[in-house]
């Protein structure tokens, strides 16, 4: 691992904070932690840590609104979504406001510095059940593809996801369909751009049949 | 037109009787759903039909609108969502109608046949845009499946055309009434017309407002509480997974995260085993309790259990548990989609995985229960295995047409 990656933790659980905070501390750097928006908007602009373990369920404007708040000021972290929520439309949302990944707390410690680390480089990181919302948000026929190039997913793309789901780390996704890791990180990138810009997601029902919200 | 107090008390639904007929059945329908002797409602369609022909429109109508009784009694598994006036309400408020009229004509008081026929025309005018299409109701009677739709257009032109018609045969045979410049007549006639064709629907449109009031009000309550326990119990849950707690107390943990957050998004545990989503959280819930791994289930699509469905749940299910208990990892992969043509199913491991050829007779004897189990409802099962990669099972059920 390279220079320690400076990190920043917003959860407004005290003691889910502190634990992250020593599962990490190994290997990465802990810059800081807040419990609220504004606290955490606050200690992102002041220290401009490179990615962000951002929960999705907060007080007073939630996952989303530390990302608006922190882009706003012009911040340049990347955040890595952590929660324990598994509705899709939170998921989804995160993913929309701009996070680059998600994954559940129940994580392992290795599992999420790994995670950590992919996000700091660039790369997405998609949980196998991330993988589930994105391929039920894309299923069947788009009803008035507005735009092809994002309201649908390609053949590869697809297959990736269902990988990724069938619980398969990217290295053995590569391995499957022999190509490149990066060939993968590619695939997934493209998936999570689509996911940001596309208007699918609000089209399909899938949504609306989930009972809550 | 009486449709409040009928609808409250849970009666068979009007169909016309298989058993029991001697023209369409419909004398016994109405006898079973009145809870009234069948003979009885013949002698009043009997003598309904002597009054000005009464009783042979009323029958006509129950024959057109009332379904036929299903071949086997089925068990009505959703309950009346609403109050609103059915069918039989529509036919009931018929047979009010016609009594009146008949005891009028019996007691002297008969406004002769140039305000009858109208009249009656009117009421089955009002009838048809009252009757409702059920989704919910299995059979369809023969006008149903014209009518169907809320407001469909054959219907509201069907009950429109019949009240214009009333109206026109009300004005036509009482010119001898008045001069040719009666125009509060014929004003009034056209109110009561309009009265009759658009007051079910502005009645519906209030009752769905209500309704949909009503969703949104248990929709808030729900999402409010499921924030709050969002941010108690199912943080603390997530937390004893985390810490280095006993392998038991995170199973428990786990256990019980799983059974919150189903009922929190509105999956509750009662409804279990309602559709293929269902069918598998459940699965997963019990593998975790019982083996004590994790079990992440993802299912991409939904479909209804039938027995086909229900064998693959089963091979996922042994799949499943094959891997908890023989990989000798924590942590087990399920992921389920449905497509159009097939239901694909895979579980896989991280585990030791083994080599086909040198297995240990009781795995194979399961991974042979699984493909059997599926070949024998049109599907496949293939396992994957390695020493030292792990295992997967990947099975597919094709889908039957419906």
């Amino acid at each position: 691992m390279s220079a320690a990656i400076r990190v920043f933790v917003v959860d407004d659980h005290e003691l889910f904070r502190s634990g992250v905070r020593s599962e990490l501390s190994h290997s990465c750097r802990i810059v800081g932690d807040a419990g609220t928006v504004d606290e955490a908007v606050a200690g992102i602009l002041r220290e401009q840590p490179d990615v962000v373990l951002l929960d999705v369920h907060m007080p007073a404007g939630g996952g989303r609104g530390v990302i608006d708040g922190a882009r706003a000021g012009g911040s340049t972290a990347q955040f890595l979504a952590l929660s324990v929520s598994d509705a899709a439309e939170d998921v989804i949302g995160i993913i929309r406001a701009g996070a680059r990944g998600y994954v559940t707390k129940s994580i392992s410690a290795e599992e999420l510095v790994a995670a950590v680390q992919r996000v700091h480089d660039g790369d997405v990181v998609f949980s196998p059940r991330l993988a589930g919302f994105v391929l039920d948000a894309f299923a069947g026929e788009a009803p008035q593809p507005i735009d092809p190039e994002l309201d649908l997913l390609t053949a590869r793309e697809r297959e990736t996801l269902r990988y990724i789901a069938r619980g398969y780390t990217y290295k053995e996704v590569a391995s499957e369909l022999h190509i490149s890791v990066k060939t993968v990180e590619t695939h997934v990138s493209a998936v999570l751009r689509k996911l940001q810009l596309s208007n699918r997601y609000e089209l399909t029902r899938w949504a609306s049949e989930r009972q809550l919200i | 037109m009486a449709h409040g107090e009928l609808a409250a008390a849970p009666r068979p639904r009007l169909e016309r009787s298989r058993s029991n007929r001697i023209i369409g059945g419909v004398a016994a329908g109405i006898g079973q759903h009145l809870g009234v002797e069948p003979l009885a409602v013949r002698i009043a369609f009997v003598l309904l039909s002597a009054a000005f022909g009464f009783g042979i429109i009323v029958y006509l109508l129950a024959w057109l609108l009332a379904p036929e009784e299903a071949a086997e009694p089925t068990a009505r598994t959703r309950p009346r969502r609403l109050i609103r006036p059915t069918l039989s309400q529509a036919l009931g408020g018929l047979l009010i109608v016609a009594g009146i009229l008949l005891l009028l004509a019996v007691s002297g008081f008969w406004f002769g046949e140039a305000l009858a026929w109208p009249v009656s025309l009117a009421a089955i005018g009002f009838a048809v845009l009252w009757a409702r299409s059920g989704e919910d109701r299995g059979g369809r009677s023969p006008l149903e499946l014209v009518i169907s739709g809320r407001r469909s257009i054959p219907r509201v032109a069907i009950g429109s055309l019949l009240i214009l018609g009333a109206m026109a045969v009300f004005l036509a045979t009482n010119t001898s009434l008045a001069a040719a410049g009666n125009m509060v007549l014929a004003a009034m006639v056209a109110i009561g017309g309009l009265a009759l064709i658009g007051g079910p629907w502005v009645w519906s449109i209030g009752r769905e407002l209500i309704e949909e009031r009503s969703t949104r009000i248990r929709t808030e309550a729900r999402a409010e509480m499921a924030a709050h326990l969002h941010d108690s119990v199912l943080q603390t849950l997530a937390l004893i997974q985390r810490a280095p707690a006993s392998r038991e107390m995170v199973s428990l943990a786990r256990t019980q995260e799983r059974e919150l957050r189903a009922w929190l998004y509105g999956r509750a545990p009662a409804l279990a085993g309602a559709r293929l989503r269902d069918a598998i959280d459940a699965m997963a819930g019990r593998v975790e309790r019982d083996e004590q791994v994790k079990v992440e289930a993802i299912v991409v699509g939904d479909a209804d259990l039938d027995e086909h469905v229900r064998a693959l749940v089963s091979a996922v299910g042994e799949a499943t548990l094959n891997a908890a208990k023989h990989s000798g990892e924590t942590e087990v992969s399920v992921f389920v989609e449905v497509e159009d043509e097939a239901i694909s199913a895979y579980v896989r491991d991280h585990g030791t995985g083994f080599d086909a050829d040198t297995v240990a007779a009781d795995r194979r004897g399961i991974a042979d229960s699984i493909v059997g189990r599926l070949e024998r409802h049109g599907g496949t099962a293939v396992v994957h295995s390695r020493p030292g990669e792990g295992t997967e099972v990947a099975m597919r059920l094709p889908r039957r047409a419906a």
